[in-house]
Order: structure tokens, then sequence, then C-alpha cells
């Protein structure tokens, strides 16, 4: 083993130079791209979401570098990493988020049901009502917290009378296990819930317009351990319905909630493979130092 | 004179901070981490002993001293002239005054009066060289107090500090009395206007014609003071002007805030405001003389008959005066919405168009409206825009192609050329001015809540 470690760190170099050594084909366990290799398998066998070769500019800043993996089906895939390796970044280029920032450039291939998601033909707001996202900090509209549940469902047209509207607000808020709590405060603002509570509306707003995959980036990060256990949960149940990517600096979180787990060092994804054993046995150096606390 | 004392006493202050700061040193051993204070403190604790104590002195003699002068001289004058009826005798002071000024004055050939006014000038002499030697002395004599006082126990700083403190609190009530004066004497006024004309006439009444009636037998100067001409064509051309600026503001501010790149932002924002930089007499002149023939020409095509100065020229063009009020303002409250609202509109699915409209718009409308608002007074209180371009007739009429006239001009029209203080004519002015201020101050009152209560939504 130790000889791949040190094989790579000197790859990881020559890739920070942009080297234009050719590539070689990916192999089942290493993926080796322009000599820098992704430790373990980044394919699925029925993938929901495929990337391939994504690269990320900020200006002329790369933030991601050549990172390929696969999202299952209903499967939780945990990123990991230090801080500002790029994780955000790469979430958001899956529903294409980025666009939103203005010097920010994706290449390389992202495909949700073999479909490329950056082609010309792709209407972004109809990519971002299926792969929907959750932010790290609670954003409720300044609205009730029927309308901010409303909201989605209302611009996509998925209902039509108000009395189906009331269901799929109700059912929203049930599966974000928030109903009970609000159900007597429904013209309430969003705003006036706590925390945690906001983080469940926020999750019952993103599933209320149906989405087949759902990001969360750091979701349970503004919250306390009762909340975040909650929150835990629900990402269980939703699993069975939705693909969940999930952004965390809580390596017990991932191992919780994840079946499979991708470590991010400086914009290159160093290692992806099953939870237990990226947790249990890291094959490479640096997600050894980063689950055992020697970095980051 | 007294300048040169003033002088003397900044120059004998700079003095006193430099012996007081090394008075400090001294004390200190040299060490000023043994001083209680930096020794520039000490320094300007010596100096506000030195000049302070000494200006008082100097403004209280400089208010004073004319007083006390006239009294003494008054009451060695001859007898004839003391005993003379007090508004005689004032003529009297005020021709000596003259003549120690040494202006012409005709009247003045007594030989009495020459000789109070030598004496006045002699006492007056004397006067300030007392005040040289008490002036100075004062100043000496608080630099030894403070340098007899530096030690390095003294707080320095904290007196230092309080007295700028009083200064500070001394200049920022400058402008609250001045404003507090400014309302006694406009309502003042007004009370006097109301005892001539019945408030309910003013306010009521339909008719306006403040041309009063200078001898009995005039004619045609009836006096009427009904204000409701002037309140509807204030209102006609500030709502002209809000129909202009409001949709134009807003979509304004909704372009730079959400559409343009930053690039073409930091451009046109500032290019904006310029119009708001414009004094209001180039608006003006643009509203009289390209605007209005503009639109007399364009309403002769149409077959209207519109007047030469029309409410609507003066409405478009302070309409356009105050863009930059509703798009600036609306443009930062637009932007102040967290980013993280738009984040999670986009998020879902909506569009640009979606996310302004049911995300942004209604998140940031209490700050709009507020920027309308005070749009809305500052239309209400414009001026020279109206004088130029919206004539004098009050019409009471909601036809913007006729002539108006505003409360505004009606206060220029009304102050302008020589006057009696005290006829209803000019008196008119104040209670008009009253009704100006009444409004806009409610307007700015509740615009300025509605901001504030805005902004502390998202904290
Ligand atoms: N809008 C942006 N403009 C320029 N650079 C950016 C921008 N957003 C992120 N970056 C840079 O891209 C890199 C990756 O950032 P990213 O936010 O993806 O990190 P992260 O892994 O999510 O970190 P954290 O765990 O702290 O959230 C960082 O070096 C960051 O400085
Ligand atoms: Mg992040």
């Amino acid at each position: 083993m130790s000889t791949t470690v040190l094989e790579t760190q000197t790859a990881l170099d020559q890739a920070l130079q942009a080297s234009t050594a050719p590539r070689h084909k990916s192999s089942v366990e290493v993926t080796d791209y322009n000599n820098r290799q992704t430790v373990g398998k980044i394919t699925v066998d029925n993938p929901k979401m495929v990337c391939r070769d994504v690269d990320v500019f900020y200006g002329a800043k790369q933030a991601i570098k050549k990172v390929g993996l696969d999202i299952g089906a209903n499967e939780v895939i945990a990123f990991i990493g230090p801080s500002g390796c790029g994780k955000s970044t790469f979430l958001r280029c899956l529903n294409r988020m980025n666009d939103t920032i203005a010097s920010c450039r994706v290449t390389g291939q992202i495909m949700l049901d073999n479909e490329d998601i950056y082609a010309k033909e792709i209407d972004v707001v109809q990519l971002r009502a299926r792969v929907g996202m959750v932010f790290q900090k609670p954003n409720p509209f300044p609205k009730s917290i029927y309308e901010n549940i409303a909201y989605g469902p209302r611009i996509h047209g998925m209902v039509n009378t108000k009395a189906e509207l009331d269901e799929l607000v109700h059912d929203s808020l049930e599966r974000a296990g928030l109903i009970k709590e609000v159900e007597k405060r429904m013209q309430e603002p969003g705003t006036s819930l706590s925390g945690g509570q906001q983080q469940r509306l926020c999750i019952a707003r993103a599933i209320a317009v149906n989405p087949e995959v759902i990001l969360m980036d750091e979701p349970c990060s503004a919250l306390d351990p009762i909340a975040t256990a909650k929150i835990e949960e629900l990402i269980d149940e939703l699993r069975e319905n939705y693909t969940i990517v999930i952004v965390t600096h809580s390596m017990q979180q991932a191992a919780r909630v994840s079946q499979r787990t991708a470590y991010f060092h400086l914009g290159d994804l160093i290692e992806i493979g099953d939870t237990d054993q990226i947790f249990t046995n890291p094959r490479h150096k640096l997600t050894e130092d980063y689950i055992t606390g020697r970095f980051g | 004179m007294q300048f040169f004392l003033l002088l003397a006493l900044i120059l004998l202050s700079a003095v006193a901070y430099y012996l007081g700061r090394k008075r400090a040193l001294t004390v200190a051993g040299g060490q000023i981490r043994n001083l209680h204070s930096l020794p520039s403190f000490y320094g300007s604790y010596t100096a506000l002993w030195c000049g302070l104590p000494a200006l008082a002195v100097l403004a209280l003699w400089a208010a004073l001293q004319p007083d006390i002068l006239t009294n003494l001289v008054v009451a060695d004058l001859p007898t004839e002239l003391r005993d003379l009826p007090p508004d005689q005798l004032n003529l009297v002071v005020n021709n000596l005054k003259n003549l120690v000024s040494g202006h012409f004055v005709s009247s003045t050939t007594d030989p009495a009066m020459q000789a109070a006014a030598e004496r006045y000038q002699n006492l007056r002499l004397i006067g300030n060289a007392a005040l040289w030697v008490v002036a100075l002395s004062i100043a000496m004599g608080g630099i030894a107090y403070a340098w007899r006082r530096i030690a390095p126990t003294l707080r320095a700083r904290n007196s230092v500090e309080s007295v700028v403190t009083i200064f500070l609190i001394a200049s920022s009530t400058v402008a609250i009395f001045t404003t507090i004066g400014i309302i006694l004497s406009v309502v003042f006024e007004s009370l006097l206007f109301f005892r001539q004309v019945p408030v309910s006439e003013f306010l009521f009444g339909l008719q306006w014609s403040p041309q009063t009636a200078l001898r009995a037998d005039q004619i045609g100067s009836s006096g009427a003071f009904g204000a409701v001409p002037l309140f509807g064509g204030t209102l006609l051309i500030s709502g002209i002007a809000m129909l202009v600026a409001v949709p134009i503001g807003l979509m304004s501010a909704l372009y730079l805030s959400e559409y343009a790149t930053p690039k073409f932002r930091a451009f046109a924002k500032p290019a904006l405001e310029i119009l708001a930089g414009i004094p209001t007499v180039v608006y003006g002149f643009f509203a009289a003389l390209t605007v209005a023939p503009l639109i007399r020409e364009i309403g002769t095509a149409l077959g209207l008959h519109v007047a030469s100065e029309s409410a609507l020229a003066a409405g478009l063009v302070m309409g356009i005066m105050i863009i930059p009020f509703v798009s600036s303002l609306s443009d930062d409250v637009i932007n102040a919405v967290p980013q993280s609202m738009r984040d999670g509109s986009y998020a879902l699915g909506a569009t640009k168009s979606e996310t302004i409209t049911r995300v942004l718009l209604p998140a940031a409308l209490p700050g709009i409206v507020g920027s309308i608002l005070l749009a809305v007074s500052r239309a209400i209180g414009e001026t020279m825009i109206v004088v130029m371009a919206a004539g004098l007739s009050a019409n009471l009429t909601a036809n913007p192609l006729e002539a108006v006239t505003t409360v505004t001009v009606q206060i220029v029209t009304l102050l302008t050329g020589d006057q009696e203080f005290d006829s209803p004519k000019t008196l008119a002015a104040f209670a008009l001015g009253l009704v100006l201020f009444v409004v806009t101050l409610i307007l700015n009152i509740i615009a300025l809540r509605v901001v504030r209560k805005y902004r502390e939504q998202y904290e």
C-alpha cells in the first residue's frame, strides 16, 4: 500500500502542473486521470447521475479537478473533506446552481438519467425541479409556513385546485416530520420557527416539488444534536423515494446516514467507496489522515 | 482687537499643550507607563484649562460689553436727554452709536452727544485693555492650575474626553434647536394668520386669491384664502411625478440589482444618482423651455387645448428628478434581500422573473414603500420646477393640461417682493408652510419607520 501512496502523491503534483500525459483506461479499483488516481470504484450498477471529467473554475482558479463518480439511484452518498476542498462547488454543479455565479465555469460531463445536464437543450429550471437542494443555513422565505411549501408546486403548476395544494403541503410537511409541530400555525411566518424546524421546513419545501435527487450541503451544521438526529432519521426515510447527496463535516453523520462516501482533497476526488470500508479501512493515506483526525 | 486676543489665546493654548506634555513626562520620570493617560492627553488637559475659561470670559464680555457701556454713558447724559420717553431715548442711543462708529449723522451737532460719544469710546478702550489683562491672566492661571495638578495618577484622558463629549453633544443639538426654532416661528406666524382667517376656510375653501385690499376702495382684491386649489395642484403634480418615477425607478432598480452585470451596474447606478444632483432650477428651465412647449405642440397637433404652463410638464420633469430616489433606495433594499433567498428560490426551479415577483419584491416591499414615500415627500416639497413650469393660477382642476399652482409656489409668490409682515397675505405663507411641514413630516416618519422595520427583518 505504501507504494500506491507514494505514486499518488507525486502524481498529484504532476496533475497540479496540468500535465498532458496520456489518459489510461479506468480499471475497476483505481480510476486514473492524468496520472492522478481516485482510489475506489467510482461506478455503480444503477446510476442516477454519472459525472465524468468534471472541472470547475472560479475565474482562473480551478476548484474541482477532473472529478468522476456515479451517484446510485436511491442511495445516500456523502461528500467529506477538509474545508475549501470543493465539496459545495461540486454539489452545486449537480443542479447547476453554479450558473448563478458569474465567474464560475464548469466543463466535463454530468448526466442525469443519461441526459447531459449541461447540454444546450436542457432547461435549468426543469433540471432544478428534478434535482432539489437544501442549504447549509436554513433559508425559509419570509412568507407563511404554508406559502413556503406551496411556492414550488405553484410555480411548476403541479396542482389545479386549492384542495390539492392543501394536501400536497400537508403531505410534504408530514414526510419532513414537521407536520405535528406546525399543523396549527400554517399561516405564521416560516422565519418564526426554530432553526431545526426551519431546516425541516426547507427539506419539506424541496420535496414538495417531488424531485428525484436531493442535494444537501451541510444541512445540520447550524443545528443542535436533537434536531440533527431528526434530520438524519428523515434522510434515512427519504432514501426510499429519493437519491440523496449530502455534504457533511461530521464523520459520524456520514457513517450514520450514507451508503457510499467520497473523500475530496484540494479539488481532487481522492477516494470513494462503501461508507463502511472508507471509515474502517481507508486505502489512501490522505483519507486515513482525514478520518483519523490528522488533517483538517 | 478681540480677534488678536483670540489669536493670542490660541497660541497660548498651543504652548500650554507642550508644557503639559513635558510636565507629564517629567513627573512620570520619562516612563510613559507610569502615567494614567498618554502624555498628549496631559497636554490637551493643560491646553483646555488655559483656553476654555479665558474664552468663556471673552464670550461673556463680547455679549455684555455694548449694554454695559451704553448704560454707563446714558447715565452720564444731561438730564434733559436722560428723561426723554423710552422710544426717543432709543433714538438718541442709536444716534450715539452711529456717532461712535463714525457714521455720518445729520442731526447731531449737539456737544453733549459729542462728549458722550467720546466717553463711550474711552470706556471701550479701557474695557478692552481690561479684557486683555483679565483673559490672559485667566489663561495663565489655568496653565498654572493644570501644571500643579498634573501627576501620574491624574485621569487626564477622562477629563479631556468628557470635554470632547460635551462639544459633540452641543454640536448635535444645534440642528435640533434650529428645527425647533423654525417650527415655533412657523406655528406662531400661522396662529396670527388663523386669527384673521378661520382654519376651516383655509383648509376647505375652494377660492384662492390672496390679494388683499390695500385701500378700502380697491376693487377686485377680495382676499380669499381657501387653500384647496393649492392642495389639489400639489396633489396633481406630485401624482403625475409619481406615475413617472415609481415605475421607471422600480424597473431600473430591478434591472440594476438582478439583471445588470456588475460592470454595468457600477457605471449605471452613479449615473442615475447624478439625476438627483442636478440643481432643481436647471430642471425648472428644462421643464419650462423644452418640455412645456413640446407638450403644447403635441397637444395642439392632437386638437387638445394645452396651457403653455401645464401641470403635465412640471409633473413629468419632477418625476424624472425623483427617479433616483426611488431607484437607488429600492435597489439597495432589493440587494439587501439575502442571496440565500434567491438561492432557495432558484433551487426549487423558479425562473428569474418568478424569483423577483414572488420572493424578492414581497420581501423588499416595505423598503420599496418607504423609498416611494420619501420620494413623495420630496415631490410635495419641490418648488423650483413648479414655479417655472406649472404657473401661478390657482385652478381647481384634475386636468393635467391646465395650469395649476402648488403650495410651494404660492409661498414663494406670497413672500417675494415688498410685504407688510402682518397682512394676512404674508401670514398665509406661514400657514401654507405649516401644512407642508406637517404633511412631509408625517410622510417621512412613516417612511423611516417602514424602512427601519424592514432592516430588522433579516437580522
Ligand atoms: N464564488 C466563488 N468565487 C471564487 N472562488 C470560490 C467561490 N466559491 C468557492 N470558491 C473557492 O473554491 C474552493 C472550493 O470551495 P467550496 O465552497 O466548494 O469548498 P467546500 O469544500 O464546500 O468547503 P467548506 O467545507 O468550508 O464548505 C475554495 O478554495 C473556495 O475559495
Ligand atoms: Mg461548503
